[in-house]
């Protein structure tokens, strides 16, 4: 167990990075805390791997150091940093027995062969593998095969961290509901650092204490799901967080007033914005009114989702969404009202904060 | 479901069968055909039953190059398959280095048989042979033309030399189809580089290797073009295999019979080799 700081990472994939545009990792500069549960989201592409993979030893960061509790360890080898790592593809030894895949980690470290046992029995139990301990793991299904592979990331007692490369995604949803408590609940018991990448928000949100989303490379925002879902600090969060994703209308800033196409919205303060920013209004779909009062809309479908509705509608010539109870009613002539407590102001995709 | 019969779908199999009868079966039987006669020639042939298989079977001459040749598959076998092994293992995975050495590796697999046997007979000759005289300059009494063992030897390089590739080809192409998240996941697991050879590269080896086994098995016992180029069978008898003996039985001396019946011999006994190697090594994996 460890406390990670990462000190000016950069990472390029290529020999002589020359542009910002080459670099697969832009300047990530962050701790993690020692037992903090941690899920890094974001789409695919966008450098979770790259920072999963530096942090475990695989990949050497061009840039940049690597330290644990305060030790320099950005030259130290995987197997020195004592990191368990979880992937996304199961990966198995599959002439051994699952017993001994499992055994593995722990016996190549020279872990007396009584303890060994122990945790071995220990993992089996929890993944529900019982049946299986002295087959051959060749034979097993993909989620099983998955199981043993979470099963060698966590039979180590002392690790480091454990670090999980979106490992639930060959796994069937029942199944991932119960692995991911399963994974929660050795978090609480024995307090490992842990470091969850994922591109499915509920597995984040779930998960994690604190949520780090990245995007192009860096990291946008690091908050608690609260946080990720009022106050998103980039266009992409509230776009990438939330069910529908936050509604982003650009809009021109005066004053404490946002005007959109011909609408004029009334914000609760003044946002510092810079001239000649692109200037954009972002509202989660939550926090949209639909009534017989405020701007007209048009609607153009409704979706009925179970609980909720979700109402597409153009707003000002845009689409937006809107959330509405499943009761709710959509009268004939529909109007719309922004919560303004929920408004957040862009400038070039950064929220603004108030004029100091 | 009914099944439907339709008869006229063996007319479908037709061309295959006719294609197999020439190229398989009537040659063969045209070898049973003389080995169970025997002919003076003018087409007259007088039923000889199994005389020739048993005169075979009680010769030394069949028994000794028999053994000749088990012990140079043998031979062949252990050098090949480790050392192939090992070079695959050291090949680039990546980067230029990879079209350099996949083409170095196939380039002793292009040359024609007897020219590769000419380029040793040649390489190895004391008198003008840069091998040869090599070796005579360093006072190392090498002659393959009088002495057995340096005539075994030189045909064991020369068959390393060429075929070794074939092991390498085939294993790396086992060794690259390996994901490198087994390699990654290996590294968190602590794994040894023997470890990872002994769990990893091995097992997902195993097929590719088991068609080498077979392959190199069935190709040094029949082999053929290289000893009779570079040794034409000699010193004495000392690297007479079946199949140059076969041949001087057959072209040198036209004992007809007798060649036919050591040829059946000769390819049922790499037929059952191959199926027991086959079998041992299938039925190992499916337990396993």
């Amino acid at each position: 167990m460890a406390r990670i700081n990462l000190e000016h990472i950069r990472h390029a994939y290529g020999a002589k990075p020359k542009s910002e545009a080459d670099y697969a990792l832009r300047e990530v500069h962050h701790e993690w805390n020692d037992g903090g549960a941690y899920a890094l989201l974001g789409p695919s592409g966008c450098g979770k791997t790259t920072l999963l993979n530096i942090i475990s030893g695989l990949i050497n960061p061009s840039e940049g150091r690597i330290l644990f509790d305060g030790h320099d360890v950005t030259n130290l080898s995987t197997q020195e940093r004592n990191i368990a790592q979880v992937f996304q593809f199961p990966v198995i030894y599959d002439t051994m027995t699952v017993y001994d895949n499992l055994a593995f980690p722990l016996r190549n470290r020279h872990v007396p062969e009584a303890e060994v046992d122990r945790r071995v029995k220990e993992i089996i139990e929890m993944t529900g593998l019982g049946g299986w301990a002295k087959k051959t793991a060749r034979r097993l299904t993909a989620d099983q095969k998955q199981k043993i592979s979470l099963g060698r990331g966590l039979v180590r007692s002392d690790v480091s961290a454990i670090l999980f490369d979106e490992p639930l995604t060959v796994i069937d949803p029942e199944m991932k509901w119960v692995l991911r408590s399963q994974i929660k609940r050795l978090h609480k018991q024995f307090g490992f650092t842990m470091v969850y990448v994922t591109h499915d928000q509920t597995e984040a949100l779930t998960f994690a204490d604190k949520v780090v989303v990245m995007y192009d490379g860096q990291i946008v925002q690091i908050g608690t799901p609260a946080e990720l879902f009022e106050r998103p600090r980039h266009t992409f969060v509230g776009y990438f967080i939330g069910s529908p994703g936050m509604n982003v209308l650009p809009a021109t800033i005066e004053g404490s007033k946002a005007a959109v196409g011909n609408e004029s919205i009334a914000l609760n303060f003044q946002p510092k914005v810079t001239p000649g920013a692109k200037t954009e209004l972002g509202i989660r779909p939550e926090f949209i009114m639909l009534g017989r009062e405020g701007m007209p809309v048009m609607i153009t479908k409704v979706e009925d989702i179970g609980r909720r509705k979700i109402v597409r509608a153009r707003f000002a010539d845009r689409p937006i969404s809107i959330v509405v109870d499943e009761d709710g009613e959509i009268p004939a002539e529909p109007r719309v009202t922004f919560d303004p407590k929920a408004i957040n102001v862009y400038a070039d995709s950064w929220r603004v904060g108030e004029e100091a | 479901m009914e099944k439907t019969w339709n008869n006229k779908a063996w007319f479908m199999v037709l061309p295959v069968l006719v294609l197999v009868a020439f190229s398989a079966v009537i040659p063969l039987m045209t070898v049973v055909n003389y080995s169970v006669q025997d002919t003076f020639g003018n087409n007259e042939f007088f039923w000889a039953g199994t005389d020739w298989f048993l005169e075979t079977l009680e010769s030394d001459r069949f028994w000794d190059a028999l053994t000749r040749n088990l012990i140079f598959s043998a031979i062949i076998l252990t050098i090949q398959i480790p050392l192939g092994i090992v070079i695959a293992l050291n090949m680039p995975k990546k980067g230029i280095g990879v079209p350099i050495c996949l083409v170095l590796m196939a380039l002793p697999l292009l040359i024609p048989w007897n020219v590769v046997g000419t380029i040793w007979q040649v390489f190895g000759r004391v008198d003008i042979g840069l091998l040869g005289r090599t070796l005579a300059s360093l006072g190392i009494n090498y002659n393959y033309v009088q002495n057995p063992i340096d005539a075994w030897v030189t045909l064991i390089v020369m068959d390393v030399w060429h075929w070794t590739s074939l092991v390498v080809l085939l294993c790396y192409a086992g060794l690259v189809s390996i994901p490198d998240a087994y390699y990654q996941a290996a590294k968190i697991d602590g794994a040894s580089r023997w470890s990872v050879f002994r769990y990893i590269q091995l097992p997902k080896m195993k097929r590719v290797l088991l068609i080498a086994f077979l392959l190199r098995f069935m190709d040094s016992f029949m082999i053929y073009t290289e000893p009779f180029v570079v040794t034409g069978g000699g010193p004495g008898n000392s690297t007479t295999f079946l199949s140059i003996d076969l041949v001087k039985m057959a072209i040198g001396q036209f004992d007809l019979g007798p060649a036919a019946a050591l040829s059946i011999i000769y390819f049922l006994i790499i037929l059952l080799l191959s199926w027991i190697f086959y079998t041992v090594m299938t039925t190992s994996d499916a337990q396993g």
